[in-house]
């Protein structure tokens, strides 16, 4: 659908997404609804070689407005397939949050995780201080789309000095045979001294066109630890655009690894507000494309405060005629003295058609910093390539293990030992070229 | 078990080896030594099939067959082994699952069943007693951040492990110092036996009171212009190549 079309669609059902909703989501929904019909639908217009997005837009999808429910339990049909791992599991099934009714493992006491519709009705005064808190909408078009149309999403709230030894896992899961669009909302907050680490999956059901449009808010207070892991594994016709939003406190701790094992569109949008000093921020990614995948990745880290640390890694390994962009913005404000910020962006394209536009931005404004940047591009190593080969091992194994090689930084920044075995796994499937889809979803057996 | 005749190879359209002979029998050992520049590691890197190089005339059988039709990874499988001058850093694959790998692609060439992970770790723990090799290096990346000595170290372990029937070591002395040149060629010595065979280019005559060849041959413009026994490298130490180039242009 064109633009005019989401706003037509918006005017004739603005009622029913109310009806449906906590008086807090509805809060700035006319408002975001403005600025979408002043933007012109690019994912981050400040930028002179902005991505349009709108070809992404243009299916005939369809939108959950009034609420039905899938005449399916989530927890039974859908397995997300990483053994040894002992998770807190819960589903959001394309914008619908679903709890887990059969839940074996009790959260620490004062652990919310929870709709965040139904918790910003019930519990409103825990919502309030976050919600829409981290968001810039006025001059960012996917925002201002997913406040106008988002209904639901996750809420997780850890208290204060909680720490979660459980992973919690959340199965973004687009399910239908007509083409859906999910548009969800996404909030997560670690109080001081709280630890916690999360596990995004993101799967399809079978082979319709899907869009999704998510934000994630997180919330990373003093002293507090936050790992977030997404795995994309969907498949050609997924379009999956996301933002994740930062906001991170004194001497805070954040890692976040966003793997793309097998997607259609990719658009990941990561922003850092470091609001704190002698925090640490690790911003880390892996893109496998093949076909005529796209993998996007826009960072930008904003160092607020002094003496904070951020570093950001991403590989790329593109076939067929892929296409990949990074632009990864490191901002240090005139105060924030004794800054660290370190970036780099490695790609290996492996066939002449494969596309890969990264473009690294500083812009700094203390003098007593030291930030760096690199970006590389090309093939294999050629050296390394022979010296394997003379050892008897094949063109085809060689070029596997410097694959694999490539990657394995990127790899070694996973801290759950189940969910690191299982992605190398992945990996390592992806890269032989078999289908990497997890071994429980639907659309493989 | 090696016919090298007539061998001519270029690189970037330069003429390097110019019309090369040389037999190696199984239980022998030549050296090859000559001045920089004459064709030493060209011909090492040809015969293990360097896709850099291009061979414009000649042939090479090892064990009858043609050995230049053999990508570097059958040649490998068929029993040949460099021992690289410049050991290759290959940051992130770790030394257990290169040598995994190769060790597994020369049992399925030999139709044999790949090894358990046990079988394997013990045999990773043997091999690695033969070149004095710290167990530490075996779970680093390959060749990353080793020393020179513990590079060459590391290529004699590899050859320890593959078993070759022909090895070539090209350069192995040079950056050691002398007790890591003593473990070195300790180790080779060790793997030596009837039914292999080795190449050792080397400049100085030094490595050959260790590795005592039988044969010397010298290479010089990329042809072997003398051929002699040991004694030849001693002769060669206290002369130089002079009367060597002299005796040639004459």
């Amino acid at each position: 659908m064109a633009k005019e079309q989401y706003v037509s669609l918006y005017k004739q059902y603005s009622k029913t997404i109310k009806k449906h909703c906590s008086e807090l989501l509805n809060k700035f929904r006319d408002e975001a609804f403005e600025s979408l019909c002043n933007s012109d639908f690019y994912v981050h217009s400040e930028e002179k070689n902005a991505i349009n997005l709108q070809p992404a837009y243009d299916s005939d999808f369809g939108l959950n407005f009034n609420r039905v429910d899938i005449n399916a339990d989530p927890y039974k049909i859908f397995r997300c397939d990483v053994p040894n791992i002992n998770s807190y599991l819960c589903f959001v099934v394309n914008d619908k949050y679903y709890q887990n009714t059969d839940q074996k493992v009790k959260l620490p006491n004062g652990v919310v995780v929870s709709s965040l519709n139904t918790i910003s009705e019930t519990n409103p005064d825990l919502v309030i201080p976050y919600l829409f808190k981290n968001m810039d909408w006025k001059n960012n078009p996917t925002q201002a789309f997913n406040v106008t149309f988002a209904q639901d999403g996750l809420f997780i709230y850890v208290p204060k000095n909680t720490e979660m030894e459980m992973p919690i896992q959340v199965v973004n899961f687009m399910y239908g045979n007509s083409d859906i669009m999910a548009v969800s909302h996404n909030v997560i907050v670690l109080e001081e001294g709280a630890k916690l680490k999360l596990l995004v999956c993101d799967h399809t059901s079978n082979d319709s066109q899907y869009l999704a449009n998510r934000v994630t808010e997180i919330f990373v207070g003093k002293n507090a630890s936050y790992e977030h892991y997404k795995v994309e594994n969907t498949h050609n016709k997924m379009t999956n655009i996301s933002n994740v939003l930062v906001n991170q406190g004194d001497n805070s701790k954040l890692l976040t690894n966003l793997i793309t094992l097998h997607n259609g569109y990719t658009q990941n949008n990561i922003k850092i507000d470091i609001n704190g000093e002698n925090s640490e921020t690790v911003v880390c990614g892996l893109a496998i494309g093949d076909k005529q995948q796209t993998i996007n990745n826009y960072t930008l880290i904003d160092h607020a405060r002094p003496k904070s640390n951020s570093q950001q890694m991403f590989k790329y390994i593109l076939d067929d005629q892929s296409k990949g962009t990074f632009t990864g913005k490191i901002l240090v404000q005139k105060q924030s003295q004794k800054t660290v910020a370190f970036q780099t962006c490695r790609t290996i394209l492996l066939s002449k058609d494969a596309h890969i536009k990264a473009k690294p931005q500083l812009e700094i404004y203390a003098d007593d910093v030291k930030c760096s940047h690199g970006n590389t591009i090309g093939q294999l190593d050629d050296t390394a390539m022979f010296y394997l080969r003379s050892r008897g091992i094949s063109e085809k194994e060689a070029k596997l293990l410097l694959m694999y090689a490539f990657v394995h930084d990127v790899l070694e920044n996973i801290t759950v030992e189940a969910l690191k075995d299982r992605v190398k796994m992945l990996v390592e499937k992806r890269l032989r070229g078999d289908l990497s889809k997890c071994s429980g979803c639907i659309i493989c057996k | 078990m090696l016919i090298i005749r007539d061998l001519h190879a270029n690189i970037n359209g330069k003429e390097i080896l110019r019309g090369i002979n040389l037999t190696v029998n199984a239980g022998e050992i030549h050296a090859i030594m000559g001045p920089n520049g004459s064709g030493k590691s060209t011909l090492a890197s040809v015969l293990v099939g360097n896709p850099a190089f291009e061979v414009t005339q000649g042939e090479v059988l090892f064990y009858g067959k043609n050995l230049l039709e053999l990508s570097p990874e059958d040649r490998s499988r068929a029993g040949l082994f460099l021992s690289f001058q410049y050991p290759v850093e290959i940051p992130g694959v770790s030394m257990v699952n290169f040598m995994r790998a190769a060790v597994n692609e020369h049992r399925k060439y030999n139709n044999q069943e790949p090894l358990s992970a046990s079988e394997f770790l013990k045999m990773m723990r043997e091999k690695k007693e033969i070149v004095e090799l710290d167990s530490k290096l075996a779970n680093r990346s390959v060749n990353e951040g080793f020393s020179g000595g513990e590079k060459k170290r590391n290529e004699i372990f590899q050859m320890a492990m593959l078993n070759p029937k022909l090895s070539i070591l090209d350069e192995t002395d040079s950056g050691l110092d002398i007790d890591a040149l003593r473990i070195v060629a300790n180790g080779v010595n060790k793997l030596k036996n009837d039914d292999n065979a080795s190449i050792v280019i080397t400049h100085y005559q030094r490595l050959l009171d260790y590795i005592v060849p039988d044969f010397v041959h010298i290479l010089y413009k990329g042809r072997i212009v003398k051929t002699a026994g040991k004694e030849l490298a001693l002769v060669l130490e206290e002369k130089g190549y002079d009367w060597i180039k002299q005796e040639i242009e004459e």
